[in-house]
């Protein structure tokens, strides 16, 4: 017998409510402040658009892992897509002479036919979409760099031949990767996500599909077809952010997307708390991104080692987590 | 147990409060060993916090427990427990590990409580001792079987099998028979009188009336968290139970429902899923509602599944309207009219954690978009404040998670969120279950409602009662086939029953 708790009215102040709610955005106001306060150099304007530029990636990439979680599922394989969608673009430029368009098109087509595999794979084999991405993770990432010998691919390289590459990459394509460009494309996708996933019919049917696979089958919804879907939107949203990493940097390194994987997963995870939502959320994702990219910068300028990052990000990751599944068991 | 002394239990002045509910207001209550007390109320009376209360599940209660007029502090399951008071919970899946024998099922309590400082296990006496029990049970299930491949029947033989291999002087059973068929249900009542006889003293909960008038000796009935009256059961009528468990008198339970029917609508050949329906003929026709009865395990479910196209294979042909439907999936049927109110509701009928406004809309968004994309929620919220009061959900507003709404409310936005979807064919898999009577009313209602506009309504259910008062033909189902076609206003209980069980 289930206790109808529909009475519950009382609007006492919860403390662990308004943390769950706004402690996301509590500990970016602080940090800023804190970061403020420490150094000079940190609230600049300069230094804004340069914490907005190096999340830009990273938001991009995690708002496919949100498409993921949307319904349910989760894409580990997306730095890895990132990365191959790297080393394709630039090396058709470079080994290959092809315009901007073709490039990206190639990079964004070799990357869908990988969440093809994946949506193929969780849907019809039902393997745990964890455990299967994970797989392709592996998978792409060796392709990524058979693919490229296990060479870095940039302009006038040596060929394995003797030769050096002739291609060369449109400066065009470099603006991709520049302020302001960069920042307005992350600043499109979120909110082109943020209106997909709460104002149209199709977002609604992922959440629903999200909350109760079985319901949603049985109330009409085409369930695979919304999870296949998902899967194709978290690869082509890797593909962007890989395109991007390769006009920022200019070359294809060996695993260049990887590092992006867990800031990204970070990001989406800790944006299911943001005001509260509970579910994924394309503002939640940027605004975990704009935590995590605060916390690196801030770091960074109080001299904090590089190789130190990586225990307060997972800390800061731990502690969101908290945050959502204490509240969660409630 | 070899002791025929009989042992008393008194819960006094029982109270407990939830977040913004008050569960139980001073509850007494009452039992002896050696007798079976039935322990009935209308959902949200507190028969299952009281009986949790008793078992340890809870420690924030207020009141006295006696055992032989001597108080006791059941503050834990393991208190309860050491006072020889076990629980067997409605959901048995919880209680048992799937992946582990029924022998390990058994005996687990005492394989995590009473190893002491041995290290491993001793397999034999696991065995031997579970062997033992369900020999006094006279239950043929072989201990070496692994849980999951048991049926739902015998998994709470083994959950009763692992609360008296312990002292067990108090037995409490919670909505036992309510997955159990006719023939298990008596072979519970067989155990039951057994343990009886063994001077256990066993609490059964259960919405069923006639069951309880069968198996219980004396009756507790409770209404909104309070004590209502405590009687011999043979003191009382079932009607006069029903007036108490609702606090007035019943007034007809069915609404009235003359309808002239139109022509045949819904059109069903041959018709079967490969493995548990064969062979369904059936029809509908406009306004009208056909039952489908039949016991537990005859296939009710699994015909209102395929008939959705949920199943993996379909034979046979069915036709809406002259047209033939060839849907595959329950997303092509939708398309062509079909709704299915499915039977297990928190799993498949509604999404609890999504607001009542977005289960009402879900299976009929795109009438809520522009550009066939857009949503338009203000419309949204619109009609789905309109359902509220149509149906007469009780819920603050329409931004409320499903959730928080009680078991009856529930299954009014499972049924709401078709009618705002406009199908032709409505199927409704015993949408009463788990429902409270006032809410059973009200779902009557609906689906009259529906046939008086028209619509063709399937209605699958168990509870005989229901078939006749709800329909106008029923077909019974018998181990997935129709084996009779019955006017409802030539039939009685007795004519269902026999050929739901096989009868020819």
């Amino acid at each position: 017998m289930s206790k109808g708790n529909s009475t519950q009215t009382a609007r006492k102040f919860d403390f662990f409510d308004v943390l769950y709610k706004y402690g996301t955005l509590i500990t970016i106001v602080i940090l800023i402040a804190f970061f403020g306060i420490m150094s000079d150099g940190f609230l600049q304007g300069s230094n804004i658009i340069n914490i907005l530029r190096s999340i830009s990636i990273v938001t991009i990439i995690a708002i496919g892992i949100t498409i993921s979680l949307s319904v349910d599922g989760f894409d580990l394989s997306v730095g890895s897509v990132a990365s191959l969608a790297n080393a394709v673009v630039i090396s058709m430029f470079v080994w290959y002479g092809q315009n901007i368009v073709l490039g990206i098109i190639v990079a964004i087509a070799v990357s869908l036919i990988v969440g093809m595999l994946n949506s193929f794979a969780i849907v019809k084999l039902r393997i745990p979409d964890m455990l299967m991405t994970l797989a392709m993770m592996f998978i792409v990432q060796g392709i990524a760099l058979t693919y490229t010998k296990g060479a870095t691919v940039s302009e006038n390289m040596v060929m394995p031949d003797g030769s050096f590459a002739t291609g060369t990459i449109s400066p065009l394509f470099a603006k991709l990767g520049q302020v302001p460009w960069i920042i307005i494309i992350m600043v499109v996708v979120v909110a082109i996500v943020h209106i997909f996933l709460n104002y149209t019919k199709h977002g609604r049917y992922m959440y629903v599909i999200g909350g109760n696979p079985e319901a949603a089958k049985l109330s009409g919804i085409a369930v695979n077809k919304y999870r296949v879907a998902a899967y194709l939107l978290s690869a082509l949203f890797a593909a962007i952010g890989g395109i991007i990493l390769a006009s920022r940097v200019m070359t294809a390194e060996v695993n260049a997307g990887a590092p992006y994987l867990m800031d990204a997963v970070a990001a989406a995870f800790i944006g299911l708390s943001v005001l509260g939502s509970g579910k994924p959320n394309a503002i939640g994702t940027f605004v975990g991104a704009i935590l995590i990219g605060v916390l690196q910068n801030g770091l960074v300028m109080m001299s904090v080692p590089y190789y130190a990052m990586d225990i307060v990000k997972g800390t800061v990751l731990a502690l969101a987590l908290a945050l959502t599944y204490y509240k969660n068991k409630g | 147990m070899s002791d025929m002394k009989r042992s008393r239990i008194e819960m006094k002045k029982i109270s407990i409060e939830f977040p913004g509910v008050k569960a139980l207001k001073e509850v007494d209550f009452v039992t002896e060993s050696g007798v079976s007390h039935a322990l009935i109320g209308a959902n949200g009376a507190g028969k299952s916090t009281l009986m949790k209360v008793l078992s340890g599940a809870y420690n924030h209660y207020t009141g006295e427990i006696f055992i032989d007029g001597k108080p006791v502090n059941i503050r834990s399951p393991k208190d309860a427990k050491d006072l020889g008071i076990q629980i067997v919970y409605q959901e048995v899946d919880t209680a048992l590990i799937p992946y582990l024998t029924v022998g390990e099922n058994i005996m687990l309590d005492e394989t995590v409580n009473d190893m002491g400082g041995k290290q491993f296990v001793n397999w034999k006496e696991i065995h031997r001792k579970s062997k033992e029990v369900l020999a006094r049970l006279h239950v043929p299930v072989s201990t070496k079987k692994l849980a999951s491949e048991l049926s739902l029947a015998e998994k709470q033989m083994v959950l009763i099998a692992r609360a008296i291999s312990k002292e067990c002087k108090y037995l409490i059973l919670d909505e036992p028979t309510a997955p159990l068929s006719h023939a298990e249900t008596e072979e519970l009542f067989r155990i039951v009188r057994d343990l009886k006889q063994a001077n256990v003293g066993v609490i059964f909960i259960s919405h069923r009336l006639p069951e309880l008038f069968e198996i219980c000796d004396d009756i507790t009935i409770m209404r909104d968290g309070e004590f209502v009256i405590k009687e011999k059961i043979g003191n009382l009528a079932q009607n006069q139970v029903v007036e108490y468990m609702l606090g007035k008198k019943m007034d007809q339970q069915f609404p009235e429902h003359n309808i002239t029917l139109g022509e045949k609508c819904f059109e069903v050949k041959d018709f079967g899923d490969g493995t548990s329906v064969h062979d369904v003929n059936m029809y509908v026709r406009k306004g009208e509602v056909v039952g489908i009865g039949g016991l537990v395990g005859a296939g009710k479910t699994e015909l209102c599944k395929a008939l959705f196209g949920l199943s993996k294979v379909r034979t046979g042909v069915l036709t809406l309207n002259g047209k033939r439907l060839t849907y595959k999936t329950p997303h092509a049927a939708v398309k062509a009219g079909i709704a299915l109110v499915p039977e297990e509701r928190r799993k498949e009928g509604i999404l609890v954690s999504e607001s009542v406004t977005v289960n009402l809309t879900a299976v009929s968004l795109g009438k809520f978009t522009s550009l066939r994309t857009f949503l338009n929620s203000k419309k949204e919220r619109e009609i789905s404040r309109q359902m509220i009061a149509s149906l007469g959900v009780k819920t603050p507003n329409e931004q409320v998670k499903v959730k928080n709404l009680s078991g009856g409310n529930q299954q009014k936005i499972a049924i709401g969120k078709w009618l705002v979807g406009d199908a032709e064919v409505y199927i409704f898999d015993e949408p009463t279950k788990g429902v409270d009577v006032g809410a059973k009313r009200d779902i009557f209602e609906l689906i009259s409602g529906l046939a008086a506009k028209g619509k063709c309504v399937i209605y699958a259910s168990c509870e005989m009662s229901e078939l006749l008062g709800i329909t106008d033909r029923m077909y019974v189902l018998y181990d997935g086939q129709v084996v009779k076609e019955l006017e409802t206003s030539k039939t009685n209980e007795e004519e269902i029953l026999f050929y739901s069980t096989g009868g020819k």
